[in-house]
């Protein structure tokens, strides 16, 4: 009696192990994008969404943050310590650099990454009047601003 | 223009002796209410009626506050580039606002820059923060 129990809690527990790490191999496709640096949300999230971090190599944020007077057609200049503070947090946490010799993409929307991701966008899409940019994420990813882009989330709107 | 400078530089000076650790949005007007007077000697108290002609206008650019505050700043804004919720800007709308001294001065130099090209007086930021409380009464 013992020994048949012992082998189901085996099978189960070996069932359960795999499951697990299947949830985790999804998780690992980062769905989940949440921005957990309050001085990075209100001075970086508040004109547009927080964009996370690992969307951007280094390189990328270094030469955005070297120019934050000019930034996209506004002055976004901040404090020493601010500046300092989400310098460090973007360079810990950026993406990897795939763009080798290249100059730095200076919009996430001008990755190799985000086009593929969002190729079944029509131009359409992008400039109807709810939209309006393919930078304004919160329009279709209802959870961005809590860093949530799952595909489940999303509602394009008409 | 030098005048100017100096004037504005002596306002900002008592705004920030005068805001430091202020906690509603009473007491950053009492602050412009004392920068105002520095600026201007003729000044004569603010005006909410100004402020919200202020708020309105587009000061012959492109953008008025209301462009992305909204013409009534008891509603949510939209960033007008970038599409962002913006909270009311009215504190009767959101209690978190014009509470933070160092919050309010930064944004006001950023969208000011932005609005105008060039700083807001004491006496525009007064007559601004004057017709957003008299808002929701």
């Amino acid at each position: 009696m013992r020994h048949h129990v012992a082998r189901t809690i085996l099978i189960a527990a070996v069932f359960g192990a795999g499951a697990l790490a299947a949830s985790g191999a999804a998780r690992a496709d980062r769905e989940s994008f949440a921005v957990n640096n309050p001085t990075y949300q209100s001075e970086c999230g508040t004109c547009h969404v927080a964009y996370p971090p690992a969307l951007l190599p280094a390189r990328s944020w270094q030469a955005i943050l070297g120019g934050l007077d000019r930034h996209f057609g506004t002055d976004a200049s901040l404090d020493g310590k601010s500046l300092a503070e989400i310098r460090t947090f973007l360079e810990k946490n950026a993406g990897r650099d795939r763009t080798g010799s290249a100059a730095p993409a200076l919009r996430i929307t001008e990755t190799a990454w985000f086009k593929r991701e969002h190729r079944e966008v029509a131009a359409s899409t992008w400039s109807s009047p709810k939209v309006k940019r393919a930078s304004n994420c919160a329009a279709c990813h209802k959870g961005a601003e809590q860093g949530d882009f799952d595909e489940d989330s999303i509602t394009i709107p008409r | 223009m030098r005048r100017a400078a100096r004037g504005a530089a002596l306002a900002l000076g008592i705004l920030a002796s005068g805001l430091a650790g202020a906690q509603a949005p009473q007491d950053l007007r009492r602050g412009y209410d004392a920068a105002a007077r520095a600026e201007a000697p003729g000044f004569t108290g603010f005006s909410a009626q100004r402020g919200e002609a202020f708020f309105q206008s587009t000061h012959g650019a492109d953008w008025s506050c209301s462009t992305c505050h909204t013409r009534d700043p008891l509603e949510p804004g939209k960033h007008t580039v970038t599409g962002k919720n913006i909270l009311p800007l009215a504190p009767a709308a959101n209690p978190a606002r014009f509470r933070d001294t160092a919050k309010v001065e930064k944004w006001f130099k950023r969208n000011c820059s932005d609005v105008l090209r060039r700083d807001c007086t004491a006496l525009e930021k007064g007559d601004v923060l004057t017709y957003l409380m008299s808002l929701g009464k």
